[in-house]
C-alpha cells in the first residue's frame, strides 16, 4: 500500500498461502501495521491513536446507552435518569460517553493544529487533509445531535438556535429548516431523526477514518521536518524510518495511557465540569434560558456566528453570521491551496511561526467569547477575532509564501534524528538487541 | 507592513479588552463557598447529614416540591442515607401513589418514586444540585470549578440562607429578595430556625438545616457519587501503573535506535 520501499508479507504456511491467494487480508494488515514511519515523529503525532480510541469508546458506550435510552420527548429525560440511577454501571457509561465527546474534540483540535503547523495538508497529502476535515464536520454534526438527545434545556434551545441558522438562507431557508426539524419547531420528530442520525454518522466516520489512513499510508506520514522519506532504495528508506509496529504502537499507547489517566480523573471526580447545569433541567419550550451556550467545542465557531452584528450590503446580520461560521471551516478545507510556501514544516518558517501562535491564541480567545453573553466588550473582541481568523487564512497564509525567507532544512530525516540523538546509528542498527547495562 | 501593524494592533486591542470583561462577568449572585464532606476526589457523603437532610426535605420542602426521579428504595442504598430496610419501607408507606392497575391510591412501596411537585411553579428537586452552578469565574470561564466544584449544593444552601427580608409586590404576588438568587424570587424564606427537631440532637439552626438539605439534594442528584469516585480512583491508579510500564517499554524499545545505553565509545 505504501509507496515507501519496504518488506512485504510472504505467506509461509499452507493455510496462509490458501487464504492470501483468495483474500489478501493478512498482507493488507501486515502492510498497515508494519508501514515505514519517519523515526523523528514527535509527541504531537500521537493524536491519531487517541482519536481512533475515542471513536471506538463512543461507539461502544453509545450502543450500550441506546439499549436503555428512549427517544421520545416525554420519556427521553427520564430515561437518561433511569440510566444514571437504575442501570448497572449506567452512570459510568453515560459519563464516559459525555466526557468521551470532549476528549474526542480535544484530540481533534490538537490533531488539526499539528497538521497546520507542520504543513501536513501540503502536496501530496491534500486528500488526507480534506477527508480529515469532512470527518471533523461529521464529528460536529454528531456531537451536536448527541447533545440534543438527553432533552435538557440546553439540548432543546441549542437545537432551536442552530437549526434556526438554516432559516437565514434566502428563499429556501425556512423550507430547509422545517425539513430538518420535521415540523415548524424542535419537537418529537426532531428528536427521533437526530437520534437516528446520531447513531448512523459514527459509522460513516469510521469508514472515512479508514480512507484517511489509506490516503496517508499511500503518501507516507508527514514528520516534524516536512522532509520526505527517501524512496530511492529500501536501505535508504530504512535509515529514515522505523516500522509502525512496535515502535510507534508502543509510543502511542504510552501517550494514550497517560491521557486516559487524566480522562479517568475527570470522569471519576468531576464528570459534569464540561457540561452545562441547565441540561439537568428538562426541556421546556416555554422557558428560554438566560444564556444559550453550546458545548465548549463549538464555542469558537459560535463566537464567529455572533460576531456579525451588522448588515453587509444585501446580506443581513443573521445570514452574515451563518456565512462567517461556515466560512471559518471552509477556509480550513482550502488551506492546501491558500498556503503558497514551498516549505512544509512551520519549524523552518520564522514568520509563519509567529502568526501560527497568534492563530492558536485567537482560537482560545474566540472560545472564551463564545461562552460569554452577546454584549460588549465580547462582541468587539469576537469581531476582531473573526477578522484575524479569516485574515490568517485568506491574506497572511498566501502572502507569507511570497515574502518569508525560510530557514535551512535538514537534508534527510536521518540527519534530523541524528541532530537530536548524536549517538544514534543509521538504519544499520540490528533489530532491538538487549544491550549491557551501563 | 501596514497590514502587519494593523493586525498586531487589533490583537493587542482584543487582549486589552479582557480586563474590562472582568467587571461585566461579575454577577450579582452571592454564593457562599460552604464546605461539604463530599467534596474532592476522596470526599464522601455524611450518612447522618443525609438523614437530617431527608428530614428537612420531608417536613419542609416536600410541602411544595417533588423528587420524581428518586425511588424510595434508594434511601437504603449504601453511600446514601442508608436507612434500615424497615425504616425505608415505613418511610415510603407515608406517601400515597396512584396505581393504574388498582385504579385507586395505595401506600407507596419501595419501588415507587417520591411524588412530583405539588405546586406548579415549584421545580422538582431531584437534580437541582446539578442544575445550578455556584461558581463561574475567573472571567466567566468557570475554570475555578476545577478547584471549588460546580457549586450546586453551595448554591442551594446559600439560597436558603440568603433572604434579605426585602419584599416586592408584583402582579398580586409577593416576591422575596435573595442574595444567592440575585434578585426577587417567588419562594418565601422557609427556614426560620428550629423548624425540625433532629433525632441526633444537632441544633437546628437555619444554616445547619440549609446545609443538611443541600447535602441531601446533592445525593438525590448524584446517588452513585461514591461508586463513581472509587471507580475513578481505581481507574486513575491502574492507568498510571500502565503508563509507567509503557514508558519503560518504550524507552527500552527505542534505546538502540537513539544510541542510548551503548556507552561512550559509540
Amino acid at each position: 500500500m505504501s509507496g515507501i520501499p519496504h518488506d512485504h508479507y510472504e505467506p509461509k504456511s499452507g493455510i496462509e498461502k490458501w487464504i492470501e491467494s483468495r483474500l489478501p487480508i493478512i498482507g493488507i494488515l501486515y502492510s498497515t501495521l508494519m508501514i515505514p514511519t519517519p523515526k523523528n515523529l514527535n509527541w504531537m503525532w500521537i493524536w491519531g491513536i487517541v482519536l481512533t480510541f475515542c471513536l471506538a469508546l463512543q461507539i461502544i458506550t453509545g450502543i450500550t446507552l441506546v439499549m436503555h435510552y428512549t427517544p421520545d420527548t416525554t420519556l427521553a429525560f427520564a430515561s437518561v435518569e433511569h440510566i444514571m440511577r437504575d442501570v448497572n454501571g449506567g452512570w459510568a457509561l453515560r459519563y464516559l460517553h459525555a466526557n468521551g465527546a470532549s476528549l474526542f474534540f480535544v484530540a481533534v483540535y490538537a490533531h488539526i493544529f499539528r497538521g497546520l503547523y507542520y504543513g501536513s495538508y501540503k502536496a501530496p497529502r491534500e486528500i488526507t487533509w480534506i477527508i480529515g476535515m469532512i470527518i471533523f464536520l461529521l464529528m460536529m454534526a454528531t456531537g451536536f445531535m448527541g447533545y440534543v438527545l438527553p432533552w435538557g434545556q440546553m439540548s432543546f434551545w441549542g437545537a432551536t438556535v442552530i437549526t434556526g441558522l438554516f432559516g437565514a438562507i434566502p428563499l429556501v431557508g425556512e423550507s430547509i429548516q422545517t425539513w430538518l426539524l420535521g415540523g415548524p419547531a424542535v419537537d418529537n420528530a426532531t428528536l427521533t431523526r437526530f437520534f437516528s442520525l446520531h447513531y448512523l454518522l459514527p459509522f460513516v466516520i469510521a469508514a472515512l477514518v479508514a480512507v484517511h489512513i489509506w490516503a496517508f499510508h499511500t503518501t507516507g506520514n508527514n514528520n516534524p521536518t516536512g522532509v520526505a522519506v527517501r524512496r530511492t532504495s529500501k536501505a535508504e528508506a530504512q535509515k529514515d524510518t522505523l516500522p509502525f509496529w512496535p515502535y510507534f504502537v508502543i509510543k502511542d499507547l504510552f501517550a494514550l495511557a497517560l491521557i486516559l489517566a487524566v480522562f479517568a480523573a475527570i470522569v471519576g471526580f468531576m464528570p459534569n465540569f464540561l457540561g452545562h447545569p441547565d441540561n439537568y433541567i428538562e426541556a421546556n419550550a416555554l422557558a428560554t434560558p438566560a444564556h444559550i451556550v453550546p458545548e465548549w467545542y463549538f464555542l469558537p465557531f459560535y463566537a464567529m456566528l455572533r460576531a456579525i452584528t451588522f448588515d453587509i450590503l444585501f446580506i443581513n446580520s443573521k445570514l452574515g453570521g451563518v456565512i462567517a461560521m461556515f466560512g471559518s471551516i471552509i477556509v480550513l478545507f482550502l488551506v492546501p491551496w491558500l498556503d503558497t510556501s514551498r516549505v512544509r514544516s512551520g519549524r523552518y518558517r520564522p514568520m509563519f511561526k509567529v502568526w501560527f501562535v497568534l492563530l492558536v491564541i485567537d482560537f482560545f480567545l474566540l472560545m472564551w467569547c463564545g461562552a460569554m453573553p452577546a454584549e460588549q466588550p465580547y462582541v468587539i473582541i469576537s469581531q476582531l477575532g473573526t477578522l484575524f481568523w479569516f485574515g490568517f487564512f485568506l491574506v497572511i497564509l498566501p502572502l507569507l509564501g511570497l515574502f518569508e525567507k525560510p530557514l535551512p532544512q535538514p537534508e534527510t530525516i536521518e540527519a534530523d534524528f541524528r541532530a537530536h540523538y548524536p549517538d544514534a546509528g543509521g538504519g544499520d542498527v540490528p533489530a532491538a538487541r538487549p544491550t549491557a547495562a551501563e | 507592513m501596514t497590514r502587519h501593524l494593523l493586525l498586531s494592533g487589533l490583537v493587542a486591542l482584543g487582549l486589552l479588552g479582557a480586563p474590562a470583561a472582568v467587571q461585566a462577568a461579575g454577577g450579582e449572585q452571592h454564593v457562599h463557598d460552604y464546605s461539604f464532606s463530599f467534596e474532592g476526589p476522596f470526599g464522601s457523603y455524611d450518612q447522618s447529614q443525609l438523614q437530617r437532610g431527608l428530614q428537612v426535605y420531608t417536613e419542609i420542602c416536600a410541602a411544595c416540591h417533588g423528587l420524581k426521579f428518586v425511588p424510595f428504595r434508594t434511601l437504603s442504598d449504601h453511600g446514601g442515607p442508608a436507612l434500615e430496610e424497615a425504616q425505608m419501607r415505613a418511610y415510603a408507606a407515608q406517601y400515597e401513589v396512584f396505581d393504574p392497575e388498582l385504579d385507586d391510591f395505595r401506600p407507596a412501596s419501595p419501588t415507587d418514586h417520591f411524588p412530583p411537585s405539588s405546586l406548579s411553579n415549584a421545580p422538582d428537586l431531584s437534580l437541582m444540585a446539578k442544575a445550578r452552578a455556584g461558581f463561574h469565574g475567573p472571567f466567566g470561564t468557570g475554570i475555578n470549578q476545577f478547584l471549588r466544584g460546580i457549586g450546586g449544593p453551595e448554591y442551594i444552601a446559600s439560597m436558603l440562607t440568603g433572604f434579605t427580608g426585602e419584599t416586592e409586590e408584583m402582579a398580586g404576588t409577593t416576591l422575596y429578595e435573595n442574595e444567592a438568587f440575585g434578585g426577587y424570587m417567588a419562594m418565601n424564606p422557609v427556614l426560620l430556625g428550629d423548624d425540625v427537631e433532629y433525632a441526633d440532637g444537632t441544633p437546628a439552626t437555619v444554616e445547619q438545616e440549609a446545609l443538611d438539605v443541600a447535602a441531601f439534594l446533592m445525593w438525590t442528584a448524584e446517588p452513585k457519587m461514591m461508586d463513581r469516585k472509587s471507580a475513578g480512583l481505581t481507574g486513575v491508579l491502574f492507568l498510571i501503573l500502565l503508563t509507567v510500564l509503557l514508558y519503560y517499554t518504550n524507552k527500552k524499545l527505542w534505546a538502540p535506535h537513539k544510541g542510548k545505553g551503548k556507552g561512550p565509545h559509540a
